[in-house]
């Protein structure tokens, strides 16, 4: 909506307004503390609940997905690719674990839907890359946790 | 002096080192006013800006200029080549050029020789930097012209109204103080401003006490004339992004510089008509006499001091000109004309008459 303020008299000279305006930026320059931060030494606090990069979690060295298929079923972007199979140790494992980070949407279904606590969601948020990666199973197992 | 007729090897040498010294020192203001504009544009706007390259930043203007330099020389294929490339020179020169009648301290003694603390002492004195500083008008119109852009010309068309408008107002300010101080040396200028008020002797006698109806004007104009915001229609960012459209890398930088050493030059002119040019500011002469100096210790201080004086003046007014730049928006095109036409120039003509009467009566 437009509104028409009137213009008293001593806002006609302009030169009042003027020295107002150069107060109000002055005070702005010498009193005011920066609101803006110093990004790769300093780092806003995020939330623990952020959905950062993946990683799968292992205990005592073993990592905990047991290829049940839950994630890449859930996912509705179509990134995780698994390929089961058996080993001595385990019953059933994942030879391959592929996520196509460049189709992941980050919506954190697969964690959600992961019975074994296995696919999970880091803090980290700087993932810029030279290449289109697609993560395999060896960098998922990476330890990542929040940051 | 004038004629050169016996001119000294010591003449010589003051000169040659007064012109290093001074061209040393207008070839860094650019850089330190682009870092300072930068600095406080973002600190006004709760920002940090370039904190990165050296201590607080300061080599920030080193890289840009590095930057500049490695850039292409890029020349677009519609421009008319010769003009093209002179016209960045053509804005510059004229820039270099005023600074030189504007006298940064005081006559001093070196071992019986004279020395001024001024390029040269013209006997036109600022009419000198008048009719310099509107040649500059010629390398935008040419820049304008040469780059065969609508958007360019259109920054040109502006920049010619903007000049002729604002340098009568300019002008018109200084006859006042022309009739008040009866010479156009702006030494000598300076050197009258020295005295103080018979009424109240802690006031100097500066233009601006003097003059203050004509010191307004002319702070206004000088604007106009450096072509800065709030008068910044030549460069019109937001529009018409200006008379150098089509100029980039080093060739773009010094239409920069041309207007960073035109804000200097012009903040020195104001300092030496209004502000007392090189005169120390009130109280600094009782303070160094309570220091207890003599003799040749206080000579020597009180030109460092006056020196000092004059530097501290103009960097006050080149901040003012970044605080004004980052705090009024830009004025329209017909505001510009009304303010320049209707507004300043019969303004500074009443101040005229104003003045001579009280001249006639003696009350000046």
């Amino acid at each position: 909506m437009l509104i028409k303020r009137e213009t008293g008299f001593l806002q006609r000279f302009y030169l009042l307004e003027v020295m107002k305006g150069l107060f109000i930026t002055t005070k702005n320059w010498l009193f005011s503390k920066n609101i803006t931060i110093q990004y790769p030494e300093q780092r806003r606090k995020y939330s623990p609940l952020f959905r950062g990069q993946h990683y799968i979690k292992t205990t005592n060295g073993v990592e905990n997905c047991t290829a049940c298929m839950l994630c890449p079923t859930v996912c509705p972007a179509d990134c995780i690719h698994i390929e089961a199979g058996e080993r001595a140790d385990k019953e059933k494992f994942p030879v391959r674990f592929e996520i196509d980070i460049l189709r992941c949407c980050f919506c954190g279904y697969c964690e959600e839907a992961c019975p074994k606590d296995a696919i999970k969601l880091s803090g980290i948020y700087e993932m810029a890359d030279y290449e289109r990666r697609v993560y395999d199973k060896n960098f998922l197992l990476i330890q990542r946790g929040s940051k | 002096m004038a004629g050169g007729v016996d001119v000294t090897t010591f003449e010589l040498t003051a000169m040659a080192i007064k012109l290093g010294i001074v061209l040393l020192i207008l070839l860094h203001v650019a850089p330190i006013m682009v870092w300072a504009e930068r600095r406080i544009c973002s600190w006004m706007q709760n920002r940090t800006g370039p904190n990165r390259v050296g201590p607080f930043g300061l080599l920030q203007p080193l890289a840009d200029a590095a930057k500049f330099i490695f850039k292409e020389e890029y020349v677009p294929a519609h421009v008319r080549k010769g003009f093209y490339e002179l016209a960045p020179a053509v804005s510059i020169i004229p820039a270099f050029l005023t600074f030189a009648v504007i006298p940064f301290g005081p006559s001093i003694d070196i071992g019986g020789n004279l020395v001024h603390l001024q390029l040269a002492d013209l006997n036109v004195g600022f009419v000198y930097i008048l009719a310099i500083s509107s040649l500059s008008v010629y390398g935008t119109i040419m820049a304008s012209w040469a780059s065969n852009s609508k958007y360019a010309m259109f920054g040109g068309l502006r920049a010619t109204a903007q000049m002729i408008s604002y340098e009568l107002a300019l002008g018109l300010s200084l006859v006042s103080m022309i009739m008040v101080y009866g010479s156009v040396s702006l030494q000598e200028i300076t050197q009258a401003q020295g005295e103080v008020f018979a009424f109240f002797p802690s006031l100097p006698k500066w233009g601006v006490f003097l003059q203050p109806v004509a010191f307004l004007i002319f702070f206004i104009s000088i604007f106009a004339e450096t072509n800065r915001l709030p008068f910044d229609l030549p460069e019109g960012e937001a529009e018409i992004i200006g008379f150098h459209v089509e100029y980039g890398g080093m060739k773009w930088s010094s239409f920069f510089l041309a207007e960073y050493l035109h804000m200097t030059t012009a903040a020195g002119f104001l300092t030496a008509m209004f502000l007392g040019g090189w005169q120390m500011f009130p109280g600094m002469y009782t303070a160094i006499v309570a220091l207890g100096l003599e003799g040749d210790a206080l000579y020597w201080t009180m030109v460092g001091l006056r020196v000092l004086s004059f530097a501290i003046k103009v960097m006050v007014i080149l901040v003012f000109f970044i605080v004004v730049r980052f705090t009024l928006p830009r004025f329209r095109y017909d505001q510009l004309m009304h303010l320049g036409w209707k507004v300043l120039v019969p303004i500074a003509l009443v101040n005229i008459v104003v003045t001579a009467y009280m001249i006639s009566f003696g009350w000046l």
